[in-house]
């Protein structure tokens, strides 16, 4: 493991040794503010819970997690330093999972750095915190696998936008898989069990799950297994490209 | 030792490299000598198995690259073609990482660091981005990250190439002090180079190698004694 957190030290230094770092946290945490007090009616619903600030986090996450996996793999293969990462002593495992895990840690503290929310709800009620915590941690979880779809189509890519775009419509599918907008795609012609599986496949019904304090194995587990599954894919894209 | 055996890569129906097979022994400096587009840079990074190749097979220092890759690679130091680094960090930050990745530990490690970043002169622009440095001193850094943990094997891609003559002069020499026990493969199209450090050539042609010898006997088959009229000769096909 130890190769593993080298690379996530260093990818980690890579993300605040630019403006970017700052200008994203900046923005998540205004956005989210925005959302849960503008378009969230946090004061008119007079309920002490963090509902309407959470409901946006699919949202939010589907634009600003591609914006940090975007230049994982991107960047390194655009610049060259790939080839100088990958001739090093760490194996393609050890890669993809420090960079993954940095990127989680950044994710990590642009939502720990929303905690004014949280005090405030605290002050103005007496709202159940260990709601807010399994919320807090079903954001977490998905925004981990938006960032492995993200990390897996960057090392697939060498033009971040091409990266970036490519990740917010790969994840918008996914959020909505159990909803008719992606399940009447295939329901025509596919049979019912795929339709079944795919429509089972939504983030966003695995979230509010959690986001309600329900926290279900089950759901935990299918965000891990995400995480996993891209991960994996992630390695395989970068062992194609040695073919060529 | 490195064994390359029958190496071949093809990318789609172009054949960059056709079947190489060399074996360098400790103390050899051999230089891969090509023009550009000859196959240097592919079989390069076969050897260091950043390239899969189509077949054939490279043995470093008696591991096997396609099954013990990582034993291979604690072994060698490289230098990509062009010195490719993360330029938003400083050439300390980047030699720590690399120290750590090279698992090397305690006292010795930063006595290493130091030891490197004199060599190479790199204390001047020790604490500055990466991405501000000029082309001869991010060459340097590449270089000071191949010799890092001292390897007893070094693959070093292009590696004078934007240096001016003093840096040139100054790599040829950390090149030449180091070899004695070592393996060092450079790949150049610069022929002064390879007489300058080399003790062996292998000149590549089309894929293929066309020449391997010492600079002397190679530069001996031509009637004026000279490298660049046989390198000529033999990588067009034509007399002088």
């Amino acid at each position: 493991m130890r190769p593993v957190w080298t690379i996530a030290r260093r990818e980690l230094r890579a993300y605040f040794a630019t403006p970017v770092a700052y200008v994203f946290i900046v923005i998540f945490v205004a956005l989210s503010g925005v959302f849960t007090f503008y378009l969230g009616n946090f004061f008119e619903r007079e309920q002490a819970d963090l509902t309407p600030f959470f409901g946006f986090h699919p949202w939010l996450h589907l634009v600003l997690a591609p914006a940090v996996s975007m230049r994982l793999w991107a960047e390194e293969r655009q610049s060259g330093s790939v080839e100088l990462l990958m001739c090093l002593p760490i194996a393609a495992w050890q890669a993809v999972l420090g960079k993954f895990l940095a990127a989680w840690c950044f994710i990590a503290a642009a939502l720990a750095l929303t905690f004014p929310t949280w005090i405030t709800v605290n002050y103005l009620g007496d709202p159940d915190n260990g709601v807010i915590l399994a919320a807090y941690f079903g954001s977490l979880l998905m925004a981990g696998a938006y960032l492995a779809i993200g990390a897996c189509i960057s090392a697939a890519c060498r033009s971040q936008v091409v990266a970036f775009v490519t990740t917010v419509v790969v994840c918008f599918a996914f959020l909505l898989a159990g909803f008719p907008l992606v399940l009447d795609a295939f329901a025509g012609w596919a049979p019912q069990v795929l339709v079944d599986v795919i429509g089972s496949l939504g983030f966003l019904t695995h979230f509010n799950a959690i986001s309600k304090g329900v926290l279900d194995a089950r759901d935990v587990l299918y965000f891990l297994l995400v995480i996993a599954a891209f991960l994996y894919a992630n390695a395989i894209v970068l062992d194609l490209g040695r073919g060529n | 030792m490195i064994r390359a055996d029958s190496l071949s890569k093809n990318y789609g129906a172009i054949k960059a490299v056709d079947g190489i097979s060399f074996a360098i022994e400790p103390g050899e400096v051999v230089g891969l000598l090509g023009p550009n587009g000859a196959g240097k840079t592919t079989t390069m990074r076969m050897c260091v198995g950043y390239l899969a190749p189509t077949s054939g097979s490279v043995e470093i220092h008696g591991f096997d690259l396609a099954t013990r890759t990582q034993a291979a690679r604690k072994t060698f130091g490289y230098l990509p073609e062009g010195a490719p680094l993360w330029g938003e960090m400083t050439p300390r930050a980047f030699l720590d990482f690399i120290a750590d990745v090279r698992e090397l530990r305690g006292a010795q490690r930063e006595a290493r660091i130091e030891e490197v970043a004199a060599l190479l002169q790199l204390h001047p622009v020790f604490d500055q981005r990466i991405e501000t440095l000029s082309k001869g001193f991010r060459r340097r850094v590449g270089l000071a990250q191949a010799i890092l943990h001292d390897p007893p094997v070094l693959l070093l891609d292009e590696p004078t190439d934007g240096l001016d003559p003093n840096q040139k002069h100054e790599v040829r020499e950390l090149i030449r002090g180091m070899s004695s026990d070592k393996i060092v493969v450079i790949s150049t199209h610069i022929l002064e180079e390879v007489e300058a450090v080399c003790s062996r050539a292998i000149i590549i042609a089309a894929g293929r190698i066309v020449a391997d010898d010492s600079p002397a006997a190679l530069a001996a088959r031509s009637e004026a004694g000279r490298l660049d009229e046989v390198f000529r000769s033999i990588t067009t096909g034509r007399k002088r």
